[in-house]
C-alpha cells in the first residue's frame, strides 16, 4: 500500500516535472497543429512572418520587464514608457521636423530618465517594486498625455494654432516598423538580452539578487548598482518598443504604449516555465510572446470574436503560473 | 480570590525528535504566586519542555499534574483550557500587526468565545481590553496598532492577552532579552504584580543576575535533563554556572599549534543602535579569535557591523593599518573581508542556483574574459576542485544548493569565501545545524585559514567550540565587550559567568 503511493507520488512528478520542462512548447506545438488542420493558411508562410510581426513589439518590451525581473523587481510602467517614447519620436518629426537620429535620440533619452527615477525610487524607499512603479506608470503616462495634450500626433495634424504640422516622418524611419526589420530587431534584442543574462557576470549578479538579495549583498554584490542597471535597461526596451510602434502605426495614439504592458506581463511570466527555468528568462519570455500571437492569430482565423480573446490568453496565463508555482512549491 | 496556591507537576518528561533525544526523565516542578527561574546552556532542552507544557508536542511519555490531578495536554488548546500561557521570545509571530492592541489582547476570546455570533461588539472589546491592562497597571492606548508599539509594549499586549484568559501558570521564554534596563524594570513590576494574584510564572533568561532578582526557585537544565531544582537563594552564581555545564569536552577539535604575527586587523568603537555598544577588538596575522556570548549578546550585529552590512553601524575597522569605509559589504569584500553569515539559507547561499554559481559568486570576475563574459569552464574546474577539497556531497557542480544537505550548503557558503582568497574571515555560528562529521570538517577549515597567516573572528555561543578552537577570545554581554581572555587559561566557567553578566566575586 505504502510503496504504491510512492511510485504514484513519483509518477506524478515526474508528469509535472515533463510539463514543466516541455509544456509551453507542446502547447504551441499543439496550437499550431490545430490551427494548421483547422484553417488554409494558418501555415502559410505570410502568416507564419505576420505572426512574427504581431508579436514584436509585445516582445521588446516584455524583454525588457523580463531584466527587471531578474532582479526580483517588477517594472509595470514599461507600458507607460512605451507611451512616452512613441509621443515623442513622433512629435519630433512632426512637429519639430527633426531627423530620424535626433529623434530616436531624444525618445530613448526620456526612457533612461524614466529608468533612473524608478530605479530611485524602488532602491531608496521600502516598498514593494510592482507598487512603486505602479504609480510611476500613472505618472509616466500623465506626461505622454500632459505632452501630447491628449491629442493623438500624426502627419498633417492640426495644431493648437489652426495650422496643419508640417513635418515629416522619414522613410528610413518606417521601414523599422516593416518586414523584415521589425522582426530582426526583436530577435537582435531577445539575442542580446539572453546573452546579457546568462554569459556574463552581471547577468549572474542580476539572476543572483534577484534569488536572494540578502546573500547577495552579503557576497559582497553591489545591489543597489545592478537594481539600477535593470531599471535602467527595462525602461530603455520599452522605449525601443515604443519607437518601433511609432515606426509601424506612424502616428502616436493616446496611451498607445498601455495595452502592451499585460500582453509583456503576460509573456514574461509564461517565459518562466519555458524548459524549466523557474526564473524570468529572455528566450522563455520570446516563447511566451510566440504563444500568445499564435493563440491570437489562430483564433481570429477560426473567427472566434476579439471580444473573447482575452478569456483565452488569461487561461493560458493561469495554466503556465500553476505550472510553475506547483513546481517550486513541490520541488 | 484565589486561596489555595495551585501547583504545577511535570513527571518524567521525556521526548525524542529524529536523532535527538531531546528530553530525558525530566522532572519539573512550579507553584502559583512565585516565580521559577528555569536556566540551561543552549540545547539543553528548557525551550522543549515548556513547549511540552504549552501543548506543543504531543509524542511526549511522562505526565502533567496540576494540582494533583493529572491534566492531559496534548494541544496548545488544552494547555490554555488549564491556564498555562506562554509567551515566546519572538513577540512578533504571536501578534498581528495590522490590529489594535485590544483586538489583540481580545484574540482568543474573539476566536473562541464567538460561537453563533456574527457581530463585533467593539465598544466591549476595548472596554474589556482595557480593563485587563489596567488591572496589569499598563498604559497603552487599545486603539492603537500594534505595528506601532515598542518591543517591550509588545510583550507588554502578549502578556495582557495571556491574562485576558484564564491563567494560572506563565511561561516567559526569554523575555528581556531585547528589553533595555527600563523596559526589563517594567516587566518586573508587571511579574511580581502577576505573583501577588496568585499566577505561577516560569521564567527563562540566560542573565543571571535578574534570575536573582525576580525568582524564588531555579531549576537547572543539561543535555535534556534536570540537574538540580532548589531555593535560588541558596545557590550561588558560580554554582549556577557549573550545574549547567557539567560534562566536558571531547577531542573533536583539530591539533594545531598558532604562531600569531602582526596585529592585522583592527575595530575601534564600533556601534550599532543599542544592539553593539562600544566595541573594540583585534585580531593578529594566523590568529583564531573567538566572540563568545550567549545568544542575543549582539555577536551577530556586531559581525555584520564589522563587515558593513549594516546601515546604522559607526566606528572605525583598520586593515594593515589601513582605514575601511564602513558601510557596503561590497566594499568590505574588495577589502579583503569575508563574512560566513549565521542564517545561511537566507543570507550565506543562493538555494535557486547550482554549487558552481556558488562558489564562485563573491569572486566573479576571477572566471570571466575580458571582465565580462563568464567562462563556465574555468569556472567548472575551480568548483570541482573546492568541492573536493571542502568534501562537498554534491551529485555535481551543477546541481543545486537546495537539494544539499545543511552541513553541505555551509561547506558552500565558506567554500565561497575560501575561493576569494580573503584576509579577514568572520564566521558567525558556523556550526549552527550542522551535523557531527561536517563540524570537525569545518574546523579544520578554520584552523587551515588561520594556518594560512590569515585573521579569523569565530562568533559562537557553543563553548566547547570557542575553548577548542580560538587562540583569545571576547566575550559579549548586551552589546559589549565583557572580558577578553586567553583561550589557554581560561575554562567554560569563567566564560559562561561573564557571559551572562555575571561578575567575579
Amino acid at each position: 500500500m505504502k510503496t504504491a503511493s510512492t511510485a504514484r507520488g513519483r509518477g506524478a512528478g515526474n508528469i509535472v516535472e515533463f510539463l514543466y520542462r516541455y509544456g509551453t512548447l507542446i502547447t504551441i506545438f499543439i496550437l499550431v497543429a490545430v490551427f494548421g488542420t483547422m484553417t488554409d493558411s494558418f501555415l502559410s508562410g505570410s502568416n507564419i512572418i505576420n505572426i512574427l510581426r504581431s508579436i514584436s513589439i509585445v516582445t521588446i518590451i516584455a524583454t525588457g520587464l523580463t531584466v527587471s525581473l531578474s532582479v526580483g523587481g517588477f517594472d509595470l510602467s514599461v507600458g507607460s514608457a512605451a507611451s512616452l517614447a512613441n509621443a515623442i519620436v513622433i512629435s519630433m518629426f512632426v512637429w519639430h521636423g527633426q531627423n530620424m537620429f535626433v529623434g530616436i535620440a531624444v525618445a530613448l533619452a526620456f526612457c533612461i530618465v524614466i529608468g533612473l527615477i524608478n530605479a530611485f525610487l524602488v532602491t531608496s524607499f521600502n516598498i514593494q517594486d510592482m507598487l512603486m512603479t505602479l504609480a510611476t506608470m500613472f505618472v509616466f503616462q500623465g506626461v505622454a498625455l500632459t505632452y501630447t495634450k491628449g491629442a493623438t500626433i500624426s502627419e498633417n495634424m492640426i495644431m493648437p494654432n489652426g495650422d496643419f504640422a508640417t513635418g515629416l516622418i522619414p522613410d528610413a524611419f518606417s521601414k523599422l516598423g516593416q518586414v523584415p526589420w521589425i522582426i530582426i530587431l526583436m530577435l537582435l534584442v531577445v539575442i542580446a538580452v539572453h546573452v546579457f543574462l546568462n554569459y556574463t557576470k552581471h547577468g549572474r549578479y542580476m539572476y543572483m539578487i534577484g534569488g536572494n538579495p540578502e546573500a547577495a549583498k552579503l557576497s559582497g554584490i553591489a545591489v543597489k548598482k545592478y537594481r539600477l542597471i535593470a531599471y535602467l535597461l527595462s525602461a530603455l526596451f520599452a522605449g525601443i518598443g515604443g519607437v518601433i510602434l511609432g515606426a509601424r502605426v506612424m502616428n502616436a495614439e493616446v496611451n498607445a504604449g498601455a495595452p502592451y504592458l499585460m500582453d509583456a506581463v503576460a509573456a514574461a511570466f509564461i517565459g518562466f516555465s519555458v524548459f524549466g527555468a523557474g526564473k524570468p528568462n529572455a528566450f522563455g519570455t520570446f516563447v511566451g510572446a510566440v504563444l500568445i500571437g499564435i493563440l491570437s492569430n489562430g483564433l481570429v482565423m477560426l473567427s472566434v470574436p476579439y471580444y473573447a480573446m482575452d478569456i483565452v490568453k488569461g487561461s493560458v496565463l493561469a495554466l503556465a503560473l500553476a505550472i510553475t508555482y506547483y513546481k517550486r512549491k513541490h520541488a | 480570590m484565589n486561596q489555595q496556591t495551585s501547583r504545577l507537576e511535570m513527571k518524567k518528561i521525556s521526548i525524542a525528535f529524529p536523532g535527538v533525544q531531546a528530553l530525558s526523565e525530566v522532572d519539573f516542578m512550579a507553584e502559583g504566586g512565585r516565580a521559577h527561574a528555569l536556566i540551561g546552556a543552549n540545547g539543553a532542552g528548557k525551550s522543549t519542555l515548556m513547549k511540552v507544557l504549552a501543548g506543543a508536542y504531543d509524542h511526549y511519555t511522562g505526565s502533567i499534574h496540576i494540582d494533583g490531578a493529572e491534566a492531559a495536554i496534548r494541544t496548545p488548546k488544552e494547555a490554555k483550557q488549564y491556564g498555562i500561557q506562554i509567551v515566546y521570545q519572538e513577540v512578533d509571530t504571536a501578534l498581528i500587526p495590522n490590529l489594535t492592541v485590544a483586538e489583540n489582547i481580545m484574540l482568543e476570546r474573539t476566536v473562541h468565545e464567538m460561537k453563533g455570533r456574527q457581530w463585533m461588539n467593539w465598544a466591549d472589546v476595548h472596554r474589556s481590553a482595557k480593563a485587563v491592562l489596567e488591572r496589569m497597571n499598563i498604559y497603552i492606548p487599545t486603539r492603537k496598532l500594534v505595528s506601532e508599539l515598542s518591543l517591550a509594549e509588545k510583550q507588554m499586549v502578549l502578556i495582557a492577552r495571556s491574562m485576558a484568559t484564564k491563567c494560572r501558570f506563565l511561561v516567559l521564554d526569554e523575555p528581556t532579552a531585547p528589553l533595555s534596563q527600563m523596559e526589563t524594570e517594567q516587566l518586573f513590576r508587571l511579574v511580581r504584580l502577576l505573583k501577588s494574584e496568585g499566577v505561577g510564572v516560569i521564567f527563562i533568561s540566560h542573565r543571571l543576575p535578574e534570575l536573582y532578582e525576580i525568582c524564588e526557585d531555579i531549576t537547572i537544565m543539561r543535555d535534556g535533563q534536570l540537574v538540580i531544582r532548589e531555593a535560588i537563594a541558596s545557590v550561588p552564581q558560580q554554582r549556577v554556572v557549573e550545574h549547567m555545564l557539567g560534562a566536558k569536552l571531547d577531542g573533536q577539535f583539530p591539533e594545531r599549534t598558532s604562531s600569531p604575527g602582526e596585529i592585522c586587523f583592527e575595530a575601534r568603537g564600533i556601534v550599532d543602535s543599542g544592539k553593539v555598544n562600544d566595541v573594540s577588538l583585534n585580531i593578529r596575522a594566523g590568529e583564531i579569535v573567538g566572540l563568545a556570548g550567549l545568544v542575543g549578546a549582539g555577536k551577530t550585529e556586531l559581525c555584520r557591523a564589522l563587515f558593513g552590512a549594516s546601515n546604522s553601524a559607526k566606528g572605525e575597522v583598520y586593515l594593515r593599518g589601513r582605514k575601511l569605509r564602513l558601510g557596503s559589504p561590497h566594499v568590505a569584500v574588495r577589502s579583503g573581508l569575508a563574512l560566513v553569515p549565521e542564517e545561511r539559507r537566507r543570507e550565506g547561499v543562493f538555494v535557486d542556483e547550482s554549487v558552481a554559481s556558488n562558489l564562485t559568486a563573491a569572486v566573479l570576475s576571477r572566471f570571466t574574459s575580458w571582465g565580462t563574459w563568464l567562462s563556465r569552464s574555468k569556472e567548472k574546474q575551480a568548483s570541482a576542485q573546492m568541492i573536493a577539497s571542502l568534501g562537498i556531497k554534491t551529485p555535481s557542480e551543477g546541481a543545486k544548493v537546495r537539494n544539499l544537505s545543511g552541513g553541505n550548503q555551509q561547506k558552500v557558503a565558506i567554500g565561497k569565501w575560501l575561493l576569494a582568497d580573503a584576509d579577514v574571515y568572520i564566521f558567525d555560528e558556523p556550526t549552527k545545524g550542522v551535523d557531527v562529521g561536517a563540524k570537525r570538517d569545518i574546523y579544520e577549515l578554520v584552523a587551515g585559514l588561520a594556518a594560512q597567516g590569515k585573521c579569523v573572528l569565530y562568533a559562537s555561543s557553543e563553548l566547547s567550540e570557542i575553548l577548542g578552537i580560538t587562540d583569545r577570545m571576547y566575550v559579549m554581554y548586551d552589546g559589549e565587550i565583557r572580558k577578553e581572555l586567553t583561550t589557554s587559561q581560561t575554562n567554560e566557567e569563567e566564560i559562561l559567568l561573564y557571559s551572562t553578566g555575571g561578575m567575579v566575586e
